[in-house]
């Protein structure tokens, strides 16, 4: 019954078709819903274009961004699709807790069917296209500076890698326009996502979204993993790294191992799906157990992919705020790397009860308690870095705090979970639910928004308004505790998780308590976007030209904010951990460079990333809907693009020294103008970025 | 009416604390023992936690900025110490192996493949899309979303489903295990004294997800041997049952109770892998 036109997609995919055929009140309100959703999705797709032609802009979007291969740029962009979809999935989540607070005894405001899809999207959004796009980005921006280079080693393929991504993303929200997505969960379990119980264009969605999305990331892997071993500068040895490079390159490393696993698992399911295989199926000798094997192979690792680079910025608040070198970093090191390893070593625990022997989930659970020593090593350690220090409570030091007392919470019910005996017990709970995210919102969502605050001054000139920046952390924290908290409780009286409805009165309080957190979330989300448009409305009052405002420690704060497209007029030498404090401790750190300027070759532009992206996003949706013509295209477009950047041989272009010379010149003149201020100025506009040392304070 | 109760409890819970059900209510050993377990580890744990969450708030009273008036002892420069790095590390080591041997011996002792007793009550557990059949293969009778139990008496279920994957839980008596099709699995429970409980699949899988709950029901013995004798007149398992069983959602004129169950019924059932019906979970 397929269209060679259309495929299967016919008008049943239109988003007011739930509404068209609602027979009940329930399925009229469910379909007014999942319309607003998609309208909303369209008017601001809608009212993007529009300002992007009002103001001309489609141009220097083209020219200066999209087609960039400036890691910087790459990773702005990654920053700013994660919080687009950051606002979808928490959008999402509102809806899920209004419905599970209205939900005792039925009814509500969601079918069941739409409150599948809605825990579908919001977990495999806020994993793929919040989580992943967020590290991603801050890696991209910050790890090149902190190691003194020019750029990632592969430009083109960071490109690609955010295109993949940002293709996937598009896929997520075309989804939400011609619909139904997966009602599979964001891990996708076959046999339930087979085309035998959901033959639907559902799980397509969420395949081709997801491949789209760990193709990217493998890409990206393999890119920050040669960037860091082969673009150091001169003395720039792997044990003087910042710490945030240490973490960036575990993280590179579980990609480059974790991401095909995925990879494949999706690619065996879509076979499944598309080729009449039975790889996974219940009958013709499937086996789904094998889906579950690979799918945890990857996503155990990838819970360290994506805290992994948290603790990195971690490293970098608690010591620049502190005014104190980090504590015991070798140990750090250490234990980043016994982390990296023994995260794939643990993937069973996600299926304790599959009805293996007790002697397999006993040496899972206790290979799983193990990453509780080197991860308490590192709580220590930021502890100790306080100790004798001189701390400052700025922005990113009370979402520090607030990841401190929650994260150890979040590791106790982690280390409950991984016995097996109570795993029976609170597995496929809202325990569960709770329990991770205890793990990815104090740990990678608080110290992405950390990162995002203490880098923003460095990527735009102008530091984040710190009283907004206050209101959004207390909200994050008050609205996290209020949220999740009482999934714990909801857990062990046995609620599972998923539930559109349930009949237990006893659970109703907890259900209501969550939703007054949730509200409060998405509070905070908001006091963030007001923050950001406060503070560029006040951005000359806000401004740190000089590039310093935190008195940090690592290579990125020698540069002017923002930072020129060459990152550094010279690329540095350097003789020490912290190399930067060094200098500014001897007053060194305006010095010309010794050698003079030279000339910087640096690459060109290329359409290759985003028409790659914007072919891939066809494909996925092609491929969903059964449009075959369309798939085979855009599969001739990819290799196209990829054949004919072969041919282009200028691919660099060169800066003259007198350039970047002169830039130097003017940022000089700036650093001199600029008065050094002591940390009590910190979040005044006196701040220019040009810091005296907290640790000479006493001295002055 | 029922919405109106349903309300009215939840807001009585709402005044109470509401925590007398699942994992805080155990009704027989294993969850007794998982609950021990549970405290266990929470008091391990609070060995860590508890120091941490005094010492941070000292740290950051103790050495907070003062533009200079500060005058604890500052040391920028402090970064490594060899005897708090061995305090660091052996710490959480000491605790971790603590927790590791609990963890061993608990899961050895509640492996949910051993049996409670010598000669434990049979009974099969079918998963359907959203419904349960339990086959009592010994007594030749079945019941469909009711699990009725002898209290006292160990019990071994077997597992399987007639669908996607599932899990069965029912958290006062034991944890729970996933039922796959083509597959068997298994369970060890008993129950302490008689009582009613609310039993889920926890894996979601579809539409009738939430309301997919059976009745475990433990009662004396001499109930449990009344409850078999009348069952066993109740209507055949035949094929036409077996064939409304495996249809979507719960037909209203299937019996909840059969007599004459084929004895190899469960053996077939979870022999043969299903091939998918109907379709349309979208």
């Amino acid at each position: 019954m397929s269209d060679i036109l259309l495929g299967r997609l016919d008008a049943s995919a239109l988003p007011w078709h739930e509404l068209a055929i609602a027979k009940t009140g329930l399925e009229v309100i469910s379909g007014i819903v999942g319309l607003t959703a998609a309208l909303l999705a369209v008017l601001g797709a809608l009212l993007v274009a529009a300002a992007l032609t009002w103001w001309r802009l489609w141009g220097p979007l083209w020219r200066d961004w999209l087609t960039s291969l400036d890691h910087k740029k790459i990773g702005i962009m990654y920053v700013v699709l994660a919080f687009v979809m950051l606002a979808r999935a928490v959008s999402e989540a509102g809806v899920m807790r209004l419905q599970q607070a209205l939900g005792l005894g039925g009814g509500g405001i969601v079918t069941p069917d739409h409150f599948g899809q809605l825990f579908s999207t919001h977990g495999t959004i806020m994993i793929f296209f919040v989580a992943m796009p967020f590290i991603t980005g801050l890696i991209n921006y910050v790890m090149p500076l902190q190691i003194g280079a020019r750029d990632v080693s592969f430009p083109l393929l960071n490109s690609v890698s955010l295109g993949l991504t940002a293709a996937g993303a598009a896929l997520m929200m075309v989804s939400l326009v011609l619909q139904p997505f997966s009602t599979g969960g964001w891990s996708g379990y076959p046999p339930f996502t087979e085309a035998a119980f959901n033959p639907g264009a559902g799980p397509d969605y969420w395949i081709w979204a997801v491949t789209l999305s760990s193709l990217g990331s493998t890409l990206t892997g393999i890119n920050f993993t040669v960037t860091l071993y082969k673009e150091r500068c001169e003395g720039m040895h792997l044990m003087r790294m910042p710490m945030f490079c240490w973490t960036s390159l575990c993280t590179a490393i579980l990609m480059i191992f974790a991401m095909p696993p995925l990879t494949v698992a999706t690619g065996l399911l879509a076979l499944d799906r598309y080729l009449g295989f039975h790889i996974f199926t219940n009958d013709g000798g499937g086996n789904m157990m094998m889906f579950a094997n690979l799918f945890w192979l990857f996503g155990h690792p990838e819970v360290y992919i994506l805290i992994l680079p948290a603790f990195g910025v971690w490293n970098e608040v608690f010591s620049t705020f502190s005014g104190k070198g980090l504590f015991g970093y070798r140990a750090l090191v250490m234990a980043t790397m016994c982390i990296a390893i023994l995260s794939f070593t643990v993937w069973v625990h996600h299926f304790f009860t599959m009805g293996q022997s007790a002697d397999l989930n006993a040496i899972f659970g206790i290979a799983t308690m193990a990453i509780g020593i080197p991860t308490g090593v590192k709580i220590y350690d930021w502890m100790l870095t306080m100790y004798k220090g001189r701390v400052r409570i700025s922005v990113p030091m009370v979402y520090g705090i607030g990841f401190l007392f929650l994260f150890v919470l979040g590791g106790t019910t982690g280390v409950i979970l991984a016995n097996p005996s109570i795993d029976y017990q609170v597995h496929n709970t809202l325990f569960l639910v709770a329990h991770f995210h205890n793990m990815v919102i104090p740990g990678t969502l608080f110290g992405m928004i950390a990162g995002y605050t203490l880098w923003f001054p460095k990527a735009f000139g102008f530091r984040l308004n710190d009283r907004w920046g206050y209101r959004a952390a207390g909200l994050w924290i008050a609205g996290f505790l209020l949220a999740f908290f009482p999934l714990y409780i909801l857990g062990l009286m046995g609620m599972p998780r998923r539930m559109v409805a349930y009949f237990e009165g006893a659970w109703l309080p907890w259900t209501l308590i969550a939703l007054t957190g949730g509200a409060l979330i998405g509070l905070a989300l908001l006091c963030l976007a007001v923050q950001l448009t406060v503070s560029l409305r006040d951005r000359a009052a806000l401004a740190v030209p000089v590039g310093d405002p935190w008195d940090g420690r690592s290579l990125e704060w020698a540069l002017p904010a923002p930072v020129p497209a060459w990152n550094f007029p010279v690329l540095p030498v350097v003789e020490g951990r912290d190399s930067f404090m060094e200098l500014k401790k001897n007053g060194d750190h305006l010095d010309r460079p010794r050698d003079g300027f030279a000339d910087i070759l640096l690459p060109r532009p290329s359409m290759v990333g985003p028409v790659i992206g914007a072919a891939g996003l066809v494909a996925g949706f092609a491929l969903t809907w059964h449009i075959w013509w369309l798939t085979v295209l855009t599969l001739a477009v990819i290799v196209g693009a990829m054949v004919a950047r072969g041919f282009v041989r200028d691919t660099e272009y060169t800066v003259p020294a007198a350039e970047v010379e002169a830039r130097w010149n003017a940022w000089r003149a700036l650093a001199d103008a600029s008065p050094r201020i002591r940390r009590r100025d910190e979040q005044r506009p006196a701040n220019r970025g040009h810091a005296f040392p907290a640790a000479q304070e006493g001295e002055a | 009416m029922i919405r109106i109760s349903l309300l009215v409890s939840g807001l009585w819970a709402l005044s109470g604390c509401g925590l007398d059900m699942g994992l805080f209510s155990p009704a027989g050993p294993v969850a007794e023992a998982q609950r021990m377990h549970l405290w266990i580890v929470c008091a391990l744990m609070l060995l860590v936690v508890i120091p941490i969450f005094v010492t941070i708030p000292f740290l950051l009273w103790r050495y907070r900025y003062r533009d200079g008036k500060n005058h604890a002892s500052y040391r920028p420069d402090w970064e490594a110490s060899w005897r708090w790095e061995v305090m660091l590390w052996s710490g959480p080591l000491v605790v971790t192996a603590a927790l590791g041997w609990f963890l061993w011996t608990y899961t050895k002792a509640l492996d949910p493949y051993r049996p409670l007793s010598e000669a434990p009550l049979q009974v099969q557990v079918v998963s359907y899309d959203w419904k349960w059949l339990f086959i009592y293969p010994d007594l030749g009778v079945a019941s469909v979303d009711r699990l009725v139990l002898p209290a006292g008496q160990a019990v071994t279920l077997s597992l399987t489903s007639r669908t996607v994957m599932q899990s069965m839980l029912i958290p006062e008596l034991a944890g729970q295990i996933y039922l796959m099709n083509g597959m068997t699995t298994h369970l060890n429970l008993s129950a302490d004294h008689p009582g009613q409980w609310t039993g889920r699949n926890t894996q979601y899988n579809g539409d009738g997800f939430h309301r997919q709950t059976f009745r475990a029901e433990a009662m004396a013995p001499s109930d449990f041997a009344r409850w078999a004798e009348t069952a066993a007149n109740a209507p055949p398992l035949d094929q036409p049952a077996l064939a409304a069983l495996e249809e979507r959602g719960r037909d209203p004129d299937l019996p909840d109770t059969f007599g004459q169950v084929p004895p190899h019924l469960f053996h077939d059932l979870a022999g043969t892998a299903t091939h998918a019906h109907h379709g349309g979970g979208q």
